[in-house]
């Protein structure tokens, strides 16, 4: 099905307004992509309507959001084909949910002389957790080498595995460079050393069909902001049986089936992970960003976004001092890369000036920039409502300021 | 010499010439950083980068018959062209010159809204640091 870009473009107020004077063209996506308005109204109408605390409350409007509450979470379950709705946790991003395995499983299940394996190409999200844990009980955290393309060394990693090793976490799609890892051999590589695998799915669940149970990762942790949801909210998926192993995360209301001053015993999954009043009014309204992606579908949405990406790679690679980093035969919509001569930050800002918002600097991978030895990259990146005429003003754009300074 | 006055009153009229338009402004400013004295090799070193600016910034000041020479560099064209413009006001100046400058052109070009938040921070570290370097002159003048 081919999609209707105007009609799309439509639900997004965000998108038509100018910046300095010029029609906002926005390839900022990885960071976070634009809100439909059916997630703005949900979110008018919760507070509107409904605002109440969830679980507990002997009221109607108590009622109501919890059953909206839930009803998201049944969403959620369906948008990655997880077994049950109670391996679904509600997180404030994929920094938390990665952090709070790190913290539960991680200090239970994983100690000294261990190993994690990572991936040279993971967000500072998916090294720094580890690092904690590697700094408190004597992990030992090993990297899976890349290629100059930016694809992780298959056979690299196989050396890496052992019985010794506990966990592999690393990034589904890489949101510097835009490489789709091949995670699924992954998976089944660590499973046959014993390991458990956490997927890192921030710039995947958007573009790719994510099937947890065919993928059979022991974790999956994305964010709602970067799937046209709210921000502030997350989403750690995980298995029933690791999960219920698992220690909570933090301690308070919520969480627990029962408190003395002796003992506290705690709630089951997914609450059990849920201390705390948590972010009800964005996670129903979460709902209606899941509902806005399934009525197009991913292989819809992806195909545009391939096209786009495919457009931008035909119109750009021909410009004298284009230099793109990441060149991985299958990519997410990233199109990250350098001017010859030029700082990341300058191009940014000169784009900026054209009305084109892009990200500039390391993308909080600095381990990979210095892999390719760059101090980072500029960075478009293309949602559903990008269109191929907004890719040739980046690229005439692109092009003049290479022009500018390689004359 | 001109006043230091007078040469931020040439820059904004330099500046009004191109409008409100923010990208010949901006292409314009990386011209400028084109036209900063070549930066010693030997001083492009940790302790003479500026903190608090996102991008590098190399500044170096020496006392000349009572005057300030200041020297400086940085990874970025636009941020060269920032400092080219700093210079262009302060070079050459007695230490209490520099100190009691009131360097209201930035402000009279708009350049918050031209550099945005990031950069106006690093602009700020930067007279900042010129400053530090004149009141350290100024102190050795007067010990």
């Amino acid at each position: 099905m081919s999609l209707n870009i105007d009609q799309i473009r439509g639900l997004f107020p965000v998108l038509h307004q100018e910046v300095h004077g010029k029609p906002l063209i926005y390839f900022d996506n990885a960071a976070t992509t634009q809100k439909p308005q059916a997630v703005l109204d949900a979110l008018t109408n919760y507070y509107g309507h409904d605002n109440s605390n969830i679980h507990r409350g002997a009221h109607a409007l108590a009622d109501r959001a919890t059953r909206y509450y839930e009803s998201t979470r049944e969403s959620v379950q369906q948008f990655i084909n997880a077994r049950e709705s109670a391996e679904i946790i509600f997180t404030k991003g994929t920094t938390e949910s990665i952090n709070l395995v790190a913290q539960t499983f991680g200090r239970k299940f994983i100690g000294k002389d261990d190993e994690i394996i990572i991936s040279t190409m993971e967000h500072h999200s998916n090294i720094v957790p580890w690092q904690m844990l590697c700094e408190e009980k004597g992990v030992i955290l090993k990297i899976i080498p890349i290629s100059e393309k930016g694809e992780i060394l298959f056979e690299e990693f196989e050396k890496l595995l052992s019985p010794k090793t506990k966990l592999v976490s690393i990034v589904h799609a890489s949101n510097a460079l835009g490489t789709i890892n091949p995670v699924k051999n992954v998976i089944d590589a660590a499973h046959a050393v014993g390991a458990k695998v956490l997927l890192d799915g921030a710039q995947s669940t958007s573009h790719l069909e994510i099937g947890v149970q065919d993928l059979d990762c022991d974790f999956l942790a994305f964010s709602a902001h970067k799937l046209y949801g709210p921000t502030g909210l997350g989403v750690l998926y995980g298995k029933r049986a690791v999960l219920e192993s698992m220690p909570p995360f933090l301690g308070g209301g919520e969480m627990i089936k029962e408190v003395t001053f002796e003992k506290t015993t705690y709630n089951n999954i997914p609450f059990k992970f849920e201390a705390g009043t948590p972010n009800i009014a964005d996670v129903i309204a979460f709902k209606s960003a899941l509902d806005f992606i399934n009525e197009y579908g991913k292989p819809a949405i992806k195909a545009h976004e391939d096209e786009l990406l495919a457009y931008a790679n035909e119109t750009m690679l021909d410009i004298q001092g284009f230099i793109p980093v990441g060149t991985a035969a299958d990519k997410v919509s990233v199109l990250s890369f350098n001017i010859n001569g030029m700082h990341p930050f300058d191009v940014g800002q000169l784009l900026d000036a054209k009305g084109i918002a892009v990200r500039t600097g390391h993308h909080c991978t600095q381990p990979l920039m210095k892999r390719f030895g760059i101090e980072g990259t500029v960075r478009a990146s293309f949602a559903v409502y990008n269109t191929k005429s907004e890719i040739e003003k980046l690229a005439e754009g692109v092009a003049q300021i290479a022009r500018f300074k390689n004359k | 010499m001109s006043s230091i006055k007078e040469i931020q009153d040439e820059i904004v009229s330099e500046f009004e010439i191109l409008g409100d338009d923010k990208e010949s402004t901006i292409f314009y400013i990386m011209e400028l950083g084109g036209g900063l004295e070549k930066f010693p090799e030997a001083e492009r070193k940790e302790e003479n980068i500026i903190k608090g600016c996102q991008s590098k910034v190399w500044l170096v000041a020496n006392e000349e018959g009572g005057k300030i020479h200041y020297q400086a560099d940085s990874n970025t064209d636009i941020t060269k062209g920032l400092i080219s413009l700093l210079i262009r006001v302060l070079n050459h100046r007695r230490p209490e010159e520099i100190l009691n400058a009131q360097l209201d052109f930035i402000d009279r070009i708009g350049m918050g809204s031209i550099i945005g938040s990031q950069r106006s921070n690093g602009l700020a570290a930067m007279i900042k640091q010129m400053k530090l370097y004149a009141f350290a002159f100024q102190t050795k003048q007067n010990a």
